[in-house]
């Protein structure tokens, strides 16, 4: 015991100026990251701010002349359609995650309550889905979407996120389990069905991992380039990222404008981070490890 | 005697039951109550055989529907379509046997695109070392730990889209990047996305400052779920940092870096996203998703397309089956 207590003491003194150095390294290493991660996206806002003579004759390191200077931001609104983007993206949004949520729900509870034959078959017939990278098979679902009719309508958005969301039913599934039973069927020895124990049992309780997937999903929709932009190419059915990728051409010289559109893109996804911090930790790390 | 030197208040641990989090209450009230128990004048609350059989697939009915008709059909079709020279629009789709996989591995120009890829398997090698790094530094007691791992996740959550141009503006000819060795006395900077000895690793790079966060994240929460009792074992047996590192960290992550691994290596195969927005797939850039898709839908090329979509899944499936070998998976387990 003694000689334990002796070499920690031992150790802490000799490590002492080494501790040192090792603190030092680390937060600089830390500030170094900071750094590198907002750089880009500050030197993107000052440019923002700036009009065409200041944006020309100044460097990108040099601070606007004026930070309230909101022209560039009302031309990407007005001429470069992020009305029309915003409007877009939340009607798909909102649908396609209620979707979504129902369609994970219901594939759960009938996975985890009932016992049928065929379940384990089911089972990993989604698994196996969730190993297909969705992006290799868009040569054929395109035919898919062409032939339901949805090509160049919302609905196409609407229904591929909608539909291929495995990731969505596991974590409903490994949710599920925590739900005692016992409450099932105490409902249903009142008499309720399937339908009501779904409906006013089990969903309500699994709000949390409701929550969970909201975040994930909802991000993931807002964020999403290609399914927009391959299956909605009508500029009027522009979201968010295809009204943005299309600034390039119009407003190809007009950096200043360009990064406004950009600015404009990223602050909502600041404010969600900013208030739903750690949900959206919590929802990454369950969502990945599935 | 035992100090805690670990100081991990398990800031993140289980925010799942906090009642503040109610963010959407899917109410599924527009369906029209199917009885799945049918059943009248049985007793209350027993399902008959029937009911029971057929209930669940009622609520599997839209589930299945879904995943049959856009995932598993387009890959029946998909492969279907592979040994066809269909160009997506002719309604007779001539079997061309396995010509287009032959075209795929003796047309240079079209295998070529796969050592764009490994640019990527670099940049995510020195992802994964970087959020493994992070992670393991914010593991142990840090001044304003939060902020900083706010920070290096933010990245992961941006639209990717705005990412691409906030980093074209980055690596312009006079953009921020040469600004900032302008500073440190970098006079002639290379053509960061204009050489095409440069544009994979620019691209790379960005890929990196993307996507590194979510590996961060995810490492930071295994270490974090590792019991505090063994890092006061180890304090007590004079372990250093290293020590830590190496004989409690690395063992009680693997499963996750296995994980991380595999989705880098598919990330890397199928990236598309930031080479397509950035340079459109210009200067040597180009990628096989790239390629895949302009063959499909701007030559038309539907069947070789698909082939070359056929390849890229059996090169993922294959290296997620490796995965699953090598970090078997016993802490997860539905059925």
């Amino acid at each position: 015991m003694t000689s334990t207590t002796a070499t920690v003491r031992e150790r802490a003194r000799t490590g002492s100026s080494s501790t040192h150095i090792a603190r030092t390294l680390k937060y600089l290493s830390l500030v170094l990251a900071c750094a590198v991660a907002i750089l880009p996206l500050i030197t993107v806002f000052m440019a923002a701010l700036k009009d065409t003579r200041e944006f020309a004759t100044t460097g990108p390191l040099d601070p606007p002349g004026n930070w309230f200077n909101v022209d560039n931001f009302v031309t990407a609104f007005t001429r470069g359609n992020m009305i029309q983007g915003f409007v877009n993206t939340t009607i798909i949004l909102v649908v396609s995650v209620t979707g979504a949520i129902l369609i994970g729900t219901m594939a759960a509870y009938a996975i985890d309550r009932f016992d049928f034959r065929g379940r384990k078959l089911i089972l990993v017939g989604f698994l196996l889905a969730t190993l297909v990278p969705g992006v290799t098979t868009q040569v054929a679902t395109f035919q898919i979407i062409d032939a339901l009719g949805l090509f160049n309508t919302r609905w196409a958005a609407i229904a591929l996120f909608m539909g291929t969301d495995i990731v969505a039913i596991y974590i409903f599934l490994q949710f599920m389990k925590s739900i005692p039973r016992s409450l099932d069927e105490a409902a249903m020895i009142d008499g309720a069905n399937r339908l009501t124990i779904y409906r006013r049992i089990i969903l309500p309780l699994l709000k949390p991992a409701i929550a969970t997937v909201v975040i994930i999903k909802g991000i993931a929709v807002y964020n999403e380039f290609y399914i927009p932009f391959l299956y909605m190419p009508s500029s009027e059915l522009g979201v968010i990222s295809t009204s943005l990728f299309r600034f390039k051409g119009p407003f190809g010289a007009q950096w200043e404008v360009i990064a406004a559109g950009a600015i404009v893109v990223i602050v909502p996804t600041l404010v969600i981070f900013i208030f739903l911090q750690r949900y959206i930790y919590n929802g990454f790390t369950s969502g990945a490890t599935k | 005697m035992a100090v805690n030197t670990t100081g991990r208040p398990n800031d993140d641990g289980s925010g799942a039951g906090d009642d503040r989090q109610v963010l959407v209450t899917a109410g599924g009230g527009d369906q029209a109550p199917a009885r799945g128990s049918g059943s009248a004048g049985a007793s209350p609350g027993r399902d008959t055989t029937q009911g029971r059989r057929t209930t669940p697939w009622l609520f599997l009915l839209i589930p299945l529907g879904f995943l049959i008709v856009f995932t598993y059909i387009p890959v029946g079709n998909m492969v279907w379509y592979s040994v066809t020279s269909w160009d997506g629009r002719d309604p007779v789709k001539e079997f061309v046997g396995l010509d287009n996989y032959v075209q795929i591995f003796t047309r240079p120009e079209l295998f070529e695109v796969f050592f764009v890829s490994l640019y990527y398997v670099g940049g995510s090698f020195v992802q994964m070392a970087l959020a493994l790094y992070f992670a393991t530094v914010l593991s142990f007691k840090t001044r304003f730990r939060n902020f900083f791992k706010g920070v290096i996740f933010f990245p992961y959550l941006l639209n990717g889209v705005a990412i691409g141009l906030v980093f074209l503006y980055f690596f312009r000819p006079g953009g921020t990047l040469d600004a900032v060795l302008a500073l440190v006395g970098v006079q002639e900077p290379p053509q960061w996305l204009g050489d095409p000895s440069m544009v994979n690793y620019s691209l790379a790079a960005t890929s990196v400052w993307r996507f590194m966060g979510l590996n961060f994240v995810l490492f930071l929460g295994a270490i974090q779920s590792i019991p505090s009792e063994l890092y006061e074992a180890a304090d007590i047996d004079g372990a250093n940092s290293w020590d830590k590192f190496r004989y409690i960290i690395l063992p009680g992550i693997r499963q996750i870096l296995g994980l991380s691994f595999i989705l880098a290596i598919s990330g890397a195969l199928s990236v598309f996203e930031i080479p397509y927005i950035m340079t459109g797939g210009a200067n040597g850039s180009e990628t096989f998703v790239i390629q895949t898709v302009n063959t499909a839908f701007k030559f038309s090329k539907v069947g070789l397309a698909s082939a070359m979509a056929v390849v890229l899944l059996i090169i993922v499936l294959v290296f997620t089956w490796i995965q699953r070998k090598l970090f078997a998976d016993d802490k997860v387990d539905l059925v």
